[in-house]
């Protein structure tokens, strides 16, 4: 019972964060901030579902911890995606705009 | 000697086996035993071109350094999210450039992958003679405090355990 409210607690938790993270991808102005939404996403969002499983399957009678490894080769390459995405844009010479002035003007920075 | 040839990098090797026995999902024996042979087998096969300089010299800061990274990561989520789910998002997204004082290839890795991690910062680049690392920051009020935060939170832990 109590591992059942924690599981859901840590899945919507995870769940919450994957979705701010999507708002965020699509609501932010330039290419330089939307980068944010997903490498945070993945950070937060991820971690709590794999501790929701990990409560889960433990509740259920067999230790269960392979999660952990999940989650460290997260950690690892989303920076990287993130690095190699960011020195692309600035290669490229993406747009950096100022907020106020990209409001209403969608599209830039792909 | 025998222990010193029979396992170049026990750091390598204690990875490994760790490693194993979280794809398992098992500690038992005869996975332990597998875990040990592979555990053995493969360092030897690649010892001669991994870096040797890779040494945790103070493990309780690493530790108390990822439990520091652990807990930014969730608040400054949290402050992300409340940036991102206000009604009128005030952002002031900028770049700035973070002096970087690690020379240690590991520790500097690690720098700017914490910067990635922690929400707010993503690491863009490292200039050529490695001394000044390029950031953007989605919500920048004060370049000089955050990155005095960064040295003192980040950098230093990361230099007294690699340096």
């Amino acid at each position: 019972m109590l591992s059942e409210i924690l599981v859901s607690l840590f899945l919507l938790l995870g769940a919450a964060f994957a979705l701010i993270g999507a708002i965020g991808l699509a609501s932010l102005p330039d290419f330089f901030t939307r980068l944010h939404g997903p490498t945070k996403a993945t950070t937060l969002g991820v971690g709590g579902m794999l501790v929701a499983s990990i409560i889960h399957f433990t509740g259920q009678g067999r230790v269960t911890v392979h999660e952990v490894l999940i989650i460290t080769f997260l950690f690892i390459t989303a920076p990287v995606s993130a690095h190699l995405l960011i020195r692309a844009a600035l290669h490229l010479g993406m747009r950096k705009s100022a907020y106020k002035a990209t409001e209403g003007e969608s599209g830039n920075g792909h | 000697m025998i222990l010193r040839k029979l396992l170049p990098l026990p750091g390598l090797s204690l990875v490994l086996l760790l490693i194993w026995l979280l794809l398992q999902n098992t500690a038992a024996p005869g996975h332990l035993l597998l875990g040990t042979i592979l555990a053995i087998v493969i360092p030897r096969w690649c010892a001669d071109f991994w870096p040797r300089q890779l040494a945790v010299r103070r493990v309780g800061v690493m530790v108390a350094f990822l439990a520091t990274v652990l807990w930014d990561i969730v608040v400054a989520n949290v402050s992300v999210a409340r940036i991102l789910l206000s009604p009128a998002p005030r952002l002031r997204p900028g770049f700035f450039e973070l002096p970087v004082s690690v020379t240690n290839q590991v520790a500097l890795v690690l720098l700017a992958n914490t910067i990635s991690l922690t929400p707010g910062t993503v690491a863009a680049r490292l200039s050529a003679d490695r001394s000044r690392l390029l950031v953007h920051c989605l919500d920048m009020d004060d370049e000089a405090t955050l990155i005095t935060q960064i040295k003192n939170r980040y950098e230093r832990p990361l230099k007294e355990i690699f340096e």
